[in-house]
């Protein structure tokens, strides 16, 4: 009996596999699912009444990826294996694939939905592949998010498929194809309705079915050539290496790992190739990249979206009307992404006309759905339908969740407080999007500050995946919940912090900016600041992405922590740089047209030729190391002691928060496990380094030292 | 320590390296040939004595595969005991060929040999030999492998050589290359290259514009441009140099060397070989060295591997008359010019590749001679010949008039 796949033999001897976990939403492969396989392909083989057989899935997905948790353990077990075991254990599922395609029997993959990863490897082992013609079926290797290669020949197949540039192209990037790009580019066979998966497949396999894959038959080539003395695979081969170092950096071994299988493996015979696979992947799985990633990136980030911080024993309740106050850029854009999310949405500005012009916000966004045929006509206007426009608080009631991001300043927000708590019910949640004002503060103008939370959104929010949920003194477990499920209901990943100035983004955020700018007084050229930035991982350089947020900004956040503080304020060697840019220079960044870049109209922006007048630059350059060391401590010091001040109390959301709120170097997988990774008591002496070189804000916090000291880490050594 | 000595030199003309070019019905093994016939011939050389034929090639692959040097020498009715050896040290193939068979003649190992070079860019062209270095990803990784031009632009950008810096050095090497031909400085070298009936099919390097001028190049579109920006090789550059925010496409076809058919051979040996066949020396090799530099600006060799040759002399650059630097692209000729503070009047006085075009294998061989025949037209005693090379390198030879 296999628990994960039915087996089923019809009267014309045609096997059905009908993969099917336990309890489980998605397919993926498993151990259990790798043994079950196995054992029907021996079945099958073996069977002489069997002719052959048709796998398909029971979901509404054909199969995903390798279940993570499953390679993360295989990753802590593979430390201390030899070469060879660690090539046995990462060989297996590509091994047992190879075996399917050379049983002499032929199969069918019948494919609908998602075939992801090993999943797709699974359909490309296949002799023959169906598609449903359903726009929810997607074929792709996504390992390279994850730090990994498709390791089950899935690459060696496409690329005798479809040839090395779609391999190429797929493969490195994640990048999905549907149903008709994947039969155009001869990676599937045939498209019909979902209702005629099976029927289609078995056809094939009554009909004139072909148990030898193209590349097991003599004089077998790849289309469009391959290998190192094909002309045309020679010119794709060093286009693919300048462009994917080009977008990578040099920081993702996967990459290079992935361009490498496919050169390679056309060179060599097809069960030499996935040998080689397998020994990349195997390499990429002793890390550190990959495990990191899958850490943080998936294990972490789905145990957040699945609620890990959802408070014990309160119940369910879906906010069903949403109010959201103000109805500017973020405003619009939360209404637009709870209307997604299937909330009635209530979107009240203080005209009429500036609430409206808010929904046309999200009347744009559907038009460029349906464009990009991410939703239909019909959907997207459902969508529309369910934001109100109002200037009339009488609207909000009967909310259960009431939003505002109105004008940072603290008498507006407790006036829309009050006024909002003068309509809705008493259970009524009461949001603030401030990304600058304590909540604990801000809770203080609600009638209830249980009832007071902050959810803080990025911009644009369509787009970024992160909400960081603030925690005031007084808010209430239910508070947390119904924020958290309200994260759920619009597909954000959410993470929990306690208030603090800053919370805890937007303050190691700006360390990243301010360390950009501190390097300029520091006479470090504009463009090694930059280019060191993205070669330490960040996805915008410092000062390009001072300029996105806008130097006035970060000038006002200086100026109001100068306020605030006192004689506490530490300063910093980039105070002077945002001051003579935003109050004696007037460049304010892109909003204002001019910041530390120039904006050509219809040009390509490019770093301000003046700034050398302004801040000089220093005769000896640092080497690039030095600038991205900088880089990157300052931000994962600014992590650690959000830590120890208890801003967060677990890594795992400092890590999260930090690659999907501010773009912090994903291949590292989060600051704190850059620290893990570089191991305290280096980080430690080289932050103290720092500190002596550049100023205090270098200096390891105590629980680092600590750390350091005792030989401990923010997450358990593997 | 054996000295060795420059008997001879001898170089085709440079065709224009395309279908339409005058050399490209003439096979490369021919080229050889007739450069080793020439040599023969005009030293009455009995070819028993020669105990090597090295040549530089690029693409030794197809019709210039297998050994050129050792087929070339059996077809020019070389006696079967000439050995042959076909090597590859990229742009400075050819001088590196001299310096081998210099070394075997200083070491004691050898009498006389022929060191050269051979390149056919119409029909076997620049990069049909593959090779890791482009297209193995682990290597293009790891080695931030750009094209040569990226490179040029490279050194353009991060040393401030803007496109009319080198537009008006690609005028003046024109100009010169011009007055050099008008003055019949090569005669003494240029071997006319002849066709099947034994007619002329060249006798001139055809690949000149002299009448190049700013505003004609002024026209010309960025060669590396697309490459750089689209194919993401100015990232590379941006990542190994991450000073540089952009990369400034500034050279084209005609600040560039031109792509060219051509071969060349030099005949040298001990003193003794010379006086026993009667072979009259015209320079001593001096030094010579060759060095490894940064590979992905790859093509700022030439000055490290001056100096090197120098100083394994106790020479300094001072004691250099002439300076002969091959014109791969006018950047590597500006930067080198202000590294080794030189100037310019004292260096490609006959003009260069931007004007006669670089046959890759040969050309090393080439810009020896012309650097040889300049000596003797104007007297002078001591010349250095370089040339940047592929994946970061440089050769240098210095020679001495006898």
């Amino acid at each position: 009996m296999t628990e994960t796949i039915n087996f089923e033999l019809d009267g014309d001897g045609i096997a059905t596999l009908t993969i099917d976990l336990p309890e489980a939403t998605m397919n993926v492969v498993n151990r259990a699912f790798l043994s079950d396989l196995s054992e029907l392909v021996k079945k099958v083989t073996e069977d002489e009444a069997i002719k052959g057989a048709v796998i398909i899935s029971a979901k509404p997905s054909f199969m995903a990826g390798a279940d993570l948790r499953m390679l993360a353990q295989m990753s802590k077990e593979a430390e201390g294996m030899s070469p060879e075991e660690r090539f046995k254990a990462a060989f297996g599922y590509s091994d047992l694939l190879r075996q399917l395609e050379t049983s002499g029997k032929p199969f069918v993959a019948a494919v609908h939905g998602l075939a992801l990863g090993g999943g797709l490897e699974l359909a490309l082992a296949c002799h023959y592949r169906v598609l449903s013609d359903d726009r929810s079926t997607k074929l792709g290797l996504p390992e390279v998010l994850v730090g990994l290669l498709p390791g089950a020949g899935g690459m060696q197949r496409l690329s005798r498929l479809a040839g090395l540039q779609v391999a190429l192209q797929y493969a490195s990037t994640g990048k999905n194809l549907s149903s008709m790009e994947a039969v155009a580019l001869k990676v599937a066979d045939l498209v019909v309705p979902k209702d005629k998966l099976l029927e289609s497949a078995k056809a094939w396999l009554l009909d004139k079915p072909v148990a030898q894959q193209p590349w097991d038959k003599r004089g077998f080539k790849i289309p469009g050539g391959g290998g190192a003395m094909h002309p045309n695979a020679v010119r794709t081969m060093i286009g693919a290496s300048a462009m994917a170092q080009d977008k990578s950096w040099h920081n993702y071994p996967a990459v290079e790992a992935i361009l490498s299988s496919i050169y390679e493996g056309a060179i060599v015979p097809f069960d030499t190739a996935i040998r080689l696979d397998s020994k990349r992947f195997a390499e990429l799985m002793a890390g550190p990249v990959a495990p990191n990633m899958i850490r943080t990136l998936f294990v972490n980030k789905l145990a957040a979206e699945r609620g890990a911080k959802r408070p014990q024993g309160q119940q369910k309740k879906p906010i069903k009307k949403l109010g959201m106050l103000g109805a500017g850029m973020m405003g619009a854009g939360i209404a637009y992404v709870s209307a997604r999310g299937g909330m009635e949405v209530v979107l009240l500005d203080s005209t009429l006309e500036a609430a409206e012009q808010g929904k046309a916000h999200a009347e744009k966004l559907v038009e460029k759905g349906i464009k990009r045929h991410k939703t239909t006509k019909e959907q997207g206007q459902a969508l529309l339908d369910r934001i109100h426009p109002t200037a009339d608080y009488a609207d909000l009631e009967g909310c259960d969740l009431v939003i505002e991001a109105v004008f940072e300043d603290r008498e507006i927000k407790a006036d829309v407080t009050h006024k909002t708590e003068a309509v809705v019910g008493e259970d009524c949640i009461m949001a603030s999007n401030t990304s600058t004002l304590p909540i604990t503060g801000l809770a203080e103008a609600s009638r209830d500050a249980e009832r007071f939370i902050g959810i803080h959104f990025f911009s644009p929010v369509e787009k970024m995946p992160l909400i960081e949920i603030i925690l005031g003194k007084k808010t209430g477990d239910e508070a947390l919940a119904r924020a958290l499920d309200y994260a759920a209901a619009i597909k954000k990943t959410p993470i929990v912090v306690n208030d603090s100035r800053g919370f805890y983004t937007s303050r190691c955020f700006g360390t990243y900016v301010m360390e950009g700018a501190a390097m300029l007084k520091d006479g470090i050229k504009p463009a090694l600041i930059e280019n060191a930035g993205r070669l330490a991982g960040m996805m915008v350089g410092p000062l390009a992405v001072a300029d996105e947020v806008s130097l006035e900004l970060s000038y006002k956040v200086m100026s109001q922590a100068k306020k605030d503080l006192g004689d506490a304020y530490p300063g910093s060697p980039a105070d002077d740089v945002i001051i003579k840019f935003v109050e004696q220079l007037g460049r304010k960044g892109r909003k204002n047209g001019k910041g530390f870049y120039e904006y050509p109209e219809g040009g390509k922006k490019y770093l301000w030729p003046e700034i050398s007048d302004h801040f000089p630059e220093a005769a000896e350059q640092p080497h690039v190391d030095e600038v991205k060391t900088r880089i990157l401590y300052r931000q994962a010091i600014e992590a650690a002691r959000c830590f120890e001040e208890g801003v967060l109390d677990d890594a795992p959301s400092a890590d999260v928060g930090a690659i999907l709120g501010w773009g912090f170097a994903p291949y590292t997988g989060g600051p704190l496990s850059f620290i893990d990774g570089v191991g305290a008591k280096a980080f430690v002496a080289e932050a103290e380094r720092l500190a002596k070189a550049y100023g205090r804000r270098f200096a390891p916090p105590k629980i680092l030292r600590d750390m350091a000291e005792n030989g401990g880490s923010f997450y358990p050594a593997a | 320590m054996t000295e060795a000595f420059i008997f001879d030199a001898v170089r085709t003309p440079r065709g224009r390296g395309k279908p339409d070019g005058s050399l490209h019905e003439i096979t490369p093994m021919q080229l050889a040939v007739q450069v080793l016939n020439a040599l023969r011939e005009r030293n009455d050389l009995d070819t028993a004595e020669v105990d090597d034929v090295v040549l530089g090639c690029v693409a030794p692959v197809g019709e210039q595969g297998a050994n050129i040097a050792r087929v070339a020498a059996l077809a020019a009715g070389f006696d079967d005991r000439v050995a042959g050896m076909q090597i590859n040290r990229f742009c400075a193939s050819g001088l590196e060929a001299v310096n081998t068979v210099a070394g075997k003649v200083m070491a004691g190992m050898s009498d006389l040999s022929i060191g050269g070079g051979v390149e056919s860019m119409s029909r076997v062209p620049m990069g049909a030999d593959g090779g890791a270095m482009a297209s193995d990803p682990a290597v293009a990784f790891k080695t931030y492998f750009v094209p040569q031009g990226i490179s040029a632009d490279l050194i353009a950008t991060k040393y401030g050589y803007s496109r009319d810096d080198l537009d008006a050095y690609a005028v003046e090497s024109q100009k010169r290359a011009a007055k050099a031909w008008e003055e019949k400085r090569f005669e003494k070298s240029i071997l006319p290259v002849k066709d099947l009936m034994g007619a002329v099919a060249l006798d001139h390097d055809e690949h000149m514009r002299p009448d190049a001028s700013m505003q004609s190049l002024g026209a010309l579109k960025p060669s590396f441009a697309d490459l750089g920006e689209n194919f993401g090789f100015d990232g590379v550059a941006i990542q190994r140099y991450p000073e540089i925010e952009k990369i400034n496409h500034v050279h084209h076809a005609g600040n560039s060397s031109g792509i060219v058919d051509g071969a060349a051979g030099v005949l040298v040996g001990s003193g003794e070989a010379g006086k026993r066949l009667g072979l009259k020396p015209r320079a001593r090799i001096k030094s010579f060295a060759s060095i490894g530099s940064e590979p992905t600006i790859m093509l700022t060799g030439p000055s490290f591997a001056a100096e090197k040759a120098l100083k394994r002399v106790g020479m300094n650059k001072g004691d250099i008359d002439l300076w002969e630097l091959n014109e791969a692209f006018a950047a590597v000729v500006l930067r080198f010019l202000d590294v080794m503070d030189i100037d310019h009047a004292d260096l490609n006085v006959c003009g260069g590749a931007i004007a006669m075009g670089h046959p890759l294998g040969a050309t090393g061989a080439m810009v020896l001679g012309t650097a040889l025949d300049e000596l003797e037209r104007t007297g002078k005693e001591t010349a250095l010949v370089t040339l940047c090379i592929g994946a970061g390198m440089g050769t240098a030879t210095i020679i001495e008039r006898v």
